[in-house]
């Protein structure tokens, strides 16, 4: 008896690997190669036009990298960004999730309106964005002017105080919808046995939301989260259109693209990218082992 | 007998295909798709393949020059011969030439005599001569003619005269009920634009241009301070604050919606802002940039674009003759003429079916042929480098997070370590 259901559960894990094989070995040369290779050119120094006489030099890349004011710059900005943009989605998501979920006519064509923003190629947005934000011709300063908000017209995307403000909002604006649709999803699968409980017994709502929803809806929010915080570490495409290389708001991904591409530096670069990953893995292994501590409580 | 005949022929046959095979080659060239170049492009191309017979196969690459860049440079970095011919910009040479074709063994002192001297050192790395001229290109000061004459101003000579009537024009518009009026509008992102707007203060100033002919840095100078003290003097008086986000496009926008006095552009504005569409048209004039005051001179930074051939093409002789063909002058004039591009070739700037087409070709010739040169042919693959250091400088320094002098000291000991003092 012990003999087959070992010998079952062997043929069953050799099955397994056979079908994970096609998927693993796919996984090994699109992404475990080329970051691979990344992480080894981080030791060299090699140069984009001619990689083939790259050089080892061993740390020096992320020795020089660590002690680079640049480089410590970028990495505050996109802290900033990330834990100000997704705290922001977080909170405005859940309300409009908590809002669609309720019953009411024309539900279906709401949910499919909010999701515009995220439909729209980042690309798109930040450039209409730019035009939105310009001191001259731009729609922000000229509602702000006519309200009485201000004195005289802010340039936005000029000012290092405003410059990334005005970045976190775009990002809010583009993300919400993702993060109201995720939870969305979340609280349609919660157990409605509870909230009609909660609603004989007459129990406060602000007190079923806080006991009985947000306890409920904890895992979807964690992924949700972790999803959004991932993609906000890595941001590129919205810092680049719309302040370009300025420091004031590089990101970690616009100064590893400018000492990869614009000055050529395939060694120092892929330093850059490699220590983007190690942060970005660090962020995640806390994060999980912050929300694996909460769930055994 | 007739065994003999069918090995002849056979063999006839076979020369006649191999023959026919190296006379019908294919070469594939890179041109840019801005307005109006990728058609001019293929005009030139497909009149050039029906005179010889040879297939040319015109390559899409990326609008923005750096993300070109980036693809040349991987191309050319796996040796590929996907690309015979590439279009490049005028601060690459130094970078690239390693991958290029030394032209001068294809085509003759006579041919390369004809353009601007300065473009032809250009685009010569360590005595190869790299790339030939295609359209040159130098900053200019667009004005707006209705407004200057409605206050009796005239076209400014020197950056104090541009201040002082920027600002003049500015505040009686102001007043007037025009209350977005700016005075000036330039390229003060940080960017390669700005390098190219900054270099053109100092070297009106006298204060050179980063870089002397022996390769020293000569960023740090009194005539430097005071032009980068000017400049900033600009922010928020004549220039709104935002202009220190603004790439061409956003100036263009500004002053194209009627909102500016005076701009720094390249040439390409001018088909622009008198486009049917614009609000502007017809009340654009174009001067050359002001001088730096009395002692200073009027200049430009030269930009614009070269053909070259890549060292890994299957026919680099076929490819020169295509460069050769595209660069000569009747194509250079069909394209002046077509597409307002300037040529590169002085004797153009005389011909009067040119002149007919775009005036101010003849009234700014001298600002093309002494553009000032950015100084990448001596910082060669390091002058990305070199340009953002000095980007972000003067970005500080417009934006008042640095005085001009210290700024520009620091420059200095910057660019002096990343050129290994002065030996690059």
């Amino acid at each position: 008896m012990r003999a087959r259901t070992s010998r079952l559960t062997h043929q069953r894990v050799r099955a397994a690997w056979l079908f994970l094989a096609p998927v693993l070995l796919v996984l090994a040369l699109v992404a475990g190669w080329p970051l691979l290779k990344t992480i080894a050119y981080g030791f060299t120094d090699a140069s984009l036009i001619d990689p083939a006489s790259a050089k080892f030099v061993g740390f020096d890349n992320f020795s020089y990298l660590l002690l680079d004011a640049n480089w410590w710059a970028a990495v505050w900005n996109t802290v900033v960004f990330a834990v100000v943009s997704v705290a922001l989605e977080t909170a405005l998501g859940l309300i409009i999730a908590l809002a669609l979920n309720a019953q009411f006519p024309g539900r279906g064509g709401l949910r499919a309106a909010i999701l515009i923003p995220w439909a729209i190629p980042t690309v798109v947005s930040a450039q209409m964005w730019s035009w939105m934000f310009n001191d001259v011709f731009g729609v922000i300063n000229h509602i702000l002017l006519a309200l009485g908000l201000i004195a005289q017209p802010i340039a936005w995307l000029a000012s290092p105080d405003t410059a990334l403000l005005a970045i976190i909002l775009v990002d809010v604006w583009k993300t919400t919808p993702f993060m109201a649709l995720l939870l969305l999803a979340g609280l349609q699968m919660l157990p409605q046995e509870c909230f009609e409980s909660a609603r004989v017994d007459g129990v406060h709502p602000l007190k079923v939301f806080l006991r009985v929803t947000l306890p409920l809806l904890k895992p979807a929010l964690m992924v949700a989260v972790i999803f959004r915080l991932l993609d906000a570490l890595r941001m590129f495409d919205l810092v680049y259109v719309m302040s370009g290389n300025s420091r004031d708001t590089m990101s970690m991904s616009v100064y590893a693209r400018q000492q990869l591409i614009d000055f050529g530096d395939l060694g120092f670069g892929s330093a850059a990218a490699t220590l983007i990953f190690a942060i970005i893995a660090l962020f995640t292994v806390v994060y999980l082992t912050v929300a694996r501590v909460g769930r055994e409580d | 007998m007739s065994t003999l005949l069918s090995k002849l022929l056979t063999l006839l046959l076979l020369i006649l295909i191999s023959g026919g095979v190296a006379r019908a080659a294919t070469l594939s060239i890179s041109c840019g798709a801005v307005g109006k170049e990728l058609s001019l492009c293929r005009q030139g191309v497909e009149a050039w393949s029906q005179r010889t017979g040879h297939h040319v196969k015109v390559v899409a690459t990326p609008n923005s020059a750096t993300e070109r860049f980036a693809l040349y440079q991987q191309i050319l970095a796996s040796h590929s011969s996907d690309i015979d011919i590439l279009q490049i910009d005028v601060v690459w040479p130094g970078t690239l030439a390693p991958h290029l074709v030394d032209l001068s063994q294809y085509i003759g002192g006579d041919v390369t005599q004809q353009y601007f001297p300065a473009l032809i050192a250009n685009n010569t790395i360590a005595g190869k001569l790299v790339a030939l001229p295609w359209f040159t290109n130098a900053g200019v000061l667009y004005y707006r003619k209705d407004l200057l004459k409605k206050y009796h101003a005239q076209p400014p000579a020197t950056w104090q005269q541009l201040t002082a009537t920027a600002r003049r024009i500015q505040d009686a518009e102001r007043r007037a009920g025009n209350p977005r009026m700016q005075g000036f509008v330039f390229q003060a992102k940080g960017y390669e634009g700005l390098t190219c707007d900054a270099l053109e203060w100092i070297d009106s100033f006298g204060g050179g241009a980063l870089v002397d002919a022996d390769g020293t840095v000569t960023v740090d100078n009194p005539r430097a301070v005071a032009a980068l003290q000017l400049a900033a003097s600009w922010i928020g008086d004549i220039a709104p604050q935002g202009v220190l986000n603004y790439d061409e496009e956003e100036s263009r926008g500004v002053f194209q919606s009627g909102n500016a006095v005076f701009m720094r552009n390249w040439p390409y504005a001018w088909a622009l802002g008198n486009a049917a569409d614009s609000p502007i048209r017809g009340r654009i004039g174009v001067v050359a940039l002001p001088a730096g005051g009395p002692d200073g001179h009027q200049t430009g930074t030269l930009g614009g674009w070269q053909l070259a051939v890549s060292r890994y093409s299957q026919h680099p002789e076929l490819a020169a003759d295509l460069v050769r063909h595209l660069t000569a002058y009747a194509e250079q004039k069909r394209r002046a003429i077509a597409g307002s591009y300037n040529p590169a070739i002085p004797a153009l700037y005389r011909d009067k079916e040119v002149l007919a087409a775009v005036p101010f070709f003849g009234t700014l010739y001298t600002t093309f042929e002494h553009a000032v040169a950015r100084p990448s042919r001596i910082a060669g693959s390091k002058y990305a480098r070199v340009s953002a250091e000095f980007y972000y400088a003067v970005h500080d320094v417009l934006s008042g997070k640095t005085e001009a002098a210290p700024a520009l000291a620091a420059l200095q000991s910057k660019l002096t370590r990343l050129s290994r003092g002065g030996q690059w």
